[in-house]
């Protein structure tokens, strides 16, 4: 198969960013879509090493960087935007579980980083989320210490309880939603998390303190508001349902009446 | 002979009270001194998270390091089927002995007795640790936990999570890494790679990193260093491991003086998607708990391999008598759920004497239809529907239809940095845990055992051992990073960067990885021999030297740059690559993962030699270009009778 590329082409945070386009040919329907960015960048490598293709005015920009790791969707490092959509034209998927049968042969593709206000870019398709680590810090977690805790079955929780507790738990932290949305919004990160914990007995002690410190920190970072559209649910890598979204919304006005 | 550097200072005792008689040893350090002492961990999976979250509740000032954009991403996040524990949940009279047992006997006898005891003494800690941090296990329908069985075990004793364990365990210490963080702690530096390990008067005082946004060298000082980075079966090219694993860190301990130990022991792991075209770079596992329920075959006849493979024939259409579920053959007593290198071994048997099912023949089937008629469609979804779904968008095929088609593919690596029982490497002060070390597995890792031993290594050990180190430290001032020590090492990197770009050759850091992982699979693979061995060894020195004079590596070492970072991480792969040969060549036995076609039974079993292998072999680095020096740390069984492993009856 092969494809035209209109890749977004930043040098680093501060530098103005600009589409690039690429040609791709010889490409396995079977590959993946990163697979395919590594033939191209490959290309690109070979292409800025000879003189004669630089001078022609070929990759003066060199290959194409993105955050990718386990390429089995669940480390969620890679972030892609193909053709409007966070991780690219199908459901419930990482970039790099979207394969290039998914795309007709010879299609012009576009690829930009996934853009929030929170994730400033940091080069190509490359962002921060630090934003994320930083909501986390703020409150989600259970505070037990190492080596505190009584047996493992001592409480009781109910199958559904956990497994409810487990779709929640199933965020990969990829950021999909907050690019999804028309607002930035990172909500449903935050219910992902707030929610995960609040279900369980051992979460639900700082329920309160976490969904308000956590929404607090969201807020600050410059994260929109939530205006219930559900985009991010559908983009969603791993299905989080906006339901996680409604039982943040009680833990947060629980917490603000019992202030 | 007694090495002097190789003292294991495993306690005396009963093998049931080493662990404890150790702790009351270690010298405490009070809380006002814990403020003044500095610790790094470099890594953030689940041996480093875990490891630095505890340490900063102790009070110790951690810094914490890793080369993904959060410590979140770590490859740990990727284990799927489960975490062993001995909590004799089902009744089905497990206990710590018999995950001692199971794990000495799965590695094939060769890791230490005492350190594999204390791994499944503190396994039941581990589970409390974990549903108390709100990690939301399996449960059943009463509200107690859930189990299942994996590889080389007739006990019910691994915990999950879906086919998502190693994310929920990650999540939860890198939850309880946050809180730290939170609570100032710990600091954390994402995006920085590990490039030097600083030694001062023979001991570990810091490491020089490169910020992966500004491409700037930065010295970072400690009273001790913890390596938490992991395998390095990327030394393949194609491995079940993330893109960005890799084993510069251990290598940079190895070159400043850590021994490395059992280098070959690599693990094969049975269960992977194949390998689909020459333009992968990855392999896809599925996960191991799938062999609870599912059934591996080949056909019995060459002709209807011959249709499989022209898709004239589905699987599905093969009559169950034609059908040859060559585990339960081969190994009654264990069947489907043999461990790892033994399965593995057998599908390369099989595709080796031409029965493999697809266009390649480097696949044999995995067979859910007889699960999903005894437990019906939901039962089996509950287990692995996640798992069919990640199939199915892979390869564009349903389970549920016919059934997966698997090969077995490099996963994880027993072999890693020596280290004492205290997890203390040859260089004091540095100490290694998690996959970075050699201690636990022994020549073959039993499945669901890598979590567990990342987290007691992390939550349980390293925290108190390191004590005892610490305990003659606080004394100290904080490390100058300003002292020539440091110069010294920045200068050094600074010299191997400035090496790289002035090569400006033509070719991609990628194409040469690939040829390093095809000559490590063809001759540091699955069945290995003298001869291969030594070729292996010429080819990657002529391979690097291709890669000397013709890498090419664009752009500035001033900028996020990733040809940069894969260019440095292959060198080291090069000297891991010739390190595992030596170590397979020196190692004329077979054990474990490790298979010497020349030392094998008559049926075609691996055969151990006792006599002349039972030890940890222990390299030590002598200079670039040079042999290492092999140091052996005899392995004694005092508490266990050692046995050819039988899994067939």
């Amino acid at each position: 198969m092969e494809f035209n590329l209109k890749i977004w082409r930043q040098k680093n945070a501060k530098a103005k960013g600009h589409f690039e386009t690429y040609h791709v040919s010889g490409i396995e329907s079977d590959a993946s879509f990163l697979e395919m960015l590594d033939i191209l960048n490959e290309q690109l490598i070979r292409e800025g090493a000879d003189p004669v293709a630089v001078d022609r005015g070929c990759s003066s920009s060199g290959p194409v960087s993105f955050d990718h790791d386990c390429r089995e969707g669940i480390c969620g490092a890679c972030s892609l935007y193909i053709d409007g959509r966070a991780h690219g034209p199908d459901e419930h998927i990482t970039t790099c579980q979207l394969f290039m049968r998914h795309f007709k042969d010879g299609a012009t593709i576009t690829v930009e980083p996934f853009r929030s206000r929170a994730f400033p870019v940091i080069k190509d398709l490359v962002v921060d989320r630090t934003a994320y680590d930083k909501i986390l810090q703020a409150g989600g977690f259970i505070s037990v210490r190492t080596g505190a805790a009584q047996d493992a079955n001592e409480i009781l929780i109910s199958h559904d309880t956990a497994e409810k507790s487990m779709d929640a738990a199933s965020c990969i932290g990829c950021g999909a939603c907050v690019a999804t949305c028309r607002n930035g919004s990172a909500m449903l990160f935050v219910a992902a998390r707030v929610s995960s914990l609040a279900l369980l007995p051992q979460g639900k002690v700082e329920a309160k303190r976490r969904a308000e410190a956590m929404v607090a920190k969201m807020d600050e970072l410059g994260f929109g508001n939530c205006t219930n559209t559900r985009a991010c649910e559908l983009e969603c890598p791993k299905g989080v349902s906006v339901e996680h979204i409604a039982r943040l919304n009680r833990e947060f006005l629980k917490a603000h009446f019992s202030n | 002979m007694a090495d002097t550097k190789l003292i294991s200072k495993i306690p005396d005792g009963p093998l049931a009270e080493k662990w404890t008689r150790r702790k009351s040893e270690i010298h405490l350090v009070s809380p006002n001194n814990k403020r003044k002492l500095e610790i790094i961990v470099v890594g953030t999976g689940l041996g480093g998270s875990s490891a630095a979250a505890s340490l900063g509740e102790l009070g110790y000032n951690v810094k914490v390091f890793c080369i993904s954009d959060s410590p979140r991403r770590a490859h740990s996040i990727a284990a799927q089927g489960g975490i062993n524990a001995a909590k004799n949940y089902q009744n089905d009279n497990d206990s710590i002995y018999r995950l001692f047992y199971d794990t000495i006997k799965g590695g094939d006898y060769r890791s230490r007795e005492a350190n594999v005891y204390r791994l499944a003494e503190v396994s039941s800690a581990i589970i409390d640790q974990c549903v108390a941090q709100g990690i939301p296990f399996a449960r059943e329908y009463g509200g107690y936990l859930a189990n299942r069985s994996f590889g080389g075990v007739q006990v019910s004793r691994t915990f999950y999570a879906r086919g998502q364990t190693g994310q929920q365990l990650l999540l939860g210490a890198y939850a309880a890494l946050n809180r730290q963080i939170a609570a100032g702690t710990v600091k954390s530096y994402p995006r920085h790679e590990m490039l030097d390990l600083v030694v001062v008067d023979g001991q570990a005082k810091g490491i020089i990193a490169r910020n992966l946004i500004t491409g700037q060298l930065e010295r970072f000082g400690a009273h001790a260093v913890i390596i938490a980075t992991g395998g390095y079966g990327n030394a393949y090219f194609l491995s079940t491991n993330a893109m960005n694993s890799n084993g510069s860190a251990a290598m940079q301990c190895y070159r400043k003086g850590a021994y490395f130990a059992n280098p070959c022991f690599a693990q094969i792991h049975p269960t992977c998607i194949p390998v689909h075209g020459e333009q992968q770079c990855k392999l896809t596992l599925m996960s191991e708990s799938l062999r609870n329920d599912g059934r591996i075959w080949v056909p019995k006849k060459m002709e209807d391999v011959m249709k499989l493979r022209k898709h004239e024939i589905k699987p599905s259409q093969i009559p169950e008598e034609d059908r040859d579920y060559y585990l339960e053959r081969r190994y009654p007593a264990f069947g489907n759920l043999v461990p790892r290198d033994v399965a593995s071994r057998a599908a390369k048997e099989r595709c080796d004497a031409g029965y493999g099912v697809n266009e390649t023949g480097k696949a044999v089937f995995l067979d859910f239809s007889e699960a999903i008629q005894r437990l019906g469609h939901q039962r089996v979804a509950e287990r692995y529907g996640n798992l069919f779904e990640m199939y199915e968008k892979i390869t564009d095929s349903s389970p549920w239809e016919e059934p997966m088609m698997i090969y077995p593919a490099i996963h994880y690596t027993m072999g890693g940095i020596w280290v004492d029982y205290d997890l203390q490497t040859t260089v004091p002060g540095l100490y290694a845990i998690g996959e970075a070390n050699f201690s636990d597995h022994g020549g073959n890792r039993l499945g669901a055992s890598a979590l567990m031993q990342g987290l007691a290594d992390g939550y349980f050990v390293v925290p108190v051992t390191i004590g005892d180190y610490l305990s003659k430290k606080f004394a100290e001032p904080r490390t100058d990073v300003a002292i020539k020590e440091f110069d010294e090492a920045e200068k050094a990197v600074q010299a191997r960067i400035d090496r790289l770009f002035a090569i400006k050759g033509k070719t991609p850091v990628d194409v040469l990885h690939k040829k390093l992982g095809n000559i490590m699979w063809e001759y540091v693979g699955m069945a290995r021999t003298e001869e291969g061995l030594k070729k292996a060894i010429e080819e990657i020195k002529v391979l690097r030297e291709e890669f000397y004079k013709d890498v090419c590596v664009p752009g500035t070492q001033y900028e996020f740059n990733q040809e940069l970072e894969k260019a440095l991480r292959l060198e080291d792969f090069f000297d891991i690559g010739e390190l595992m040969a030596y170590d397979a060549l020196n190692r004329r036995e077979s054990c474990g993962g490790h298979f010497r076609l020349e030392s094998q039974t008559e049926e075609g079993e691996a055969k151990r030699d006792d006599e002349n292998f039972m030890y940890v072999a222990a390299w030590e680095y002598k200079g670039d270009g040079k042999e290492p020096e092999l140091h052996k740390e005899p392995l004694k069984y005092e508490f266990i009778k050692v046995a050819t492993r039988n899994y067939k009856d």
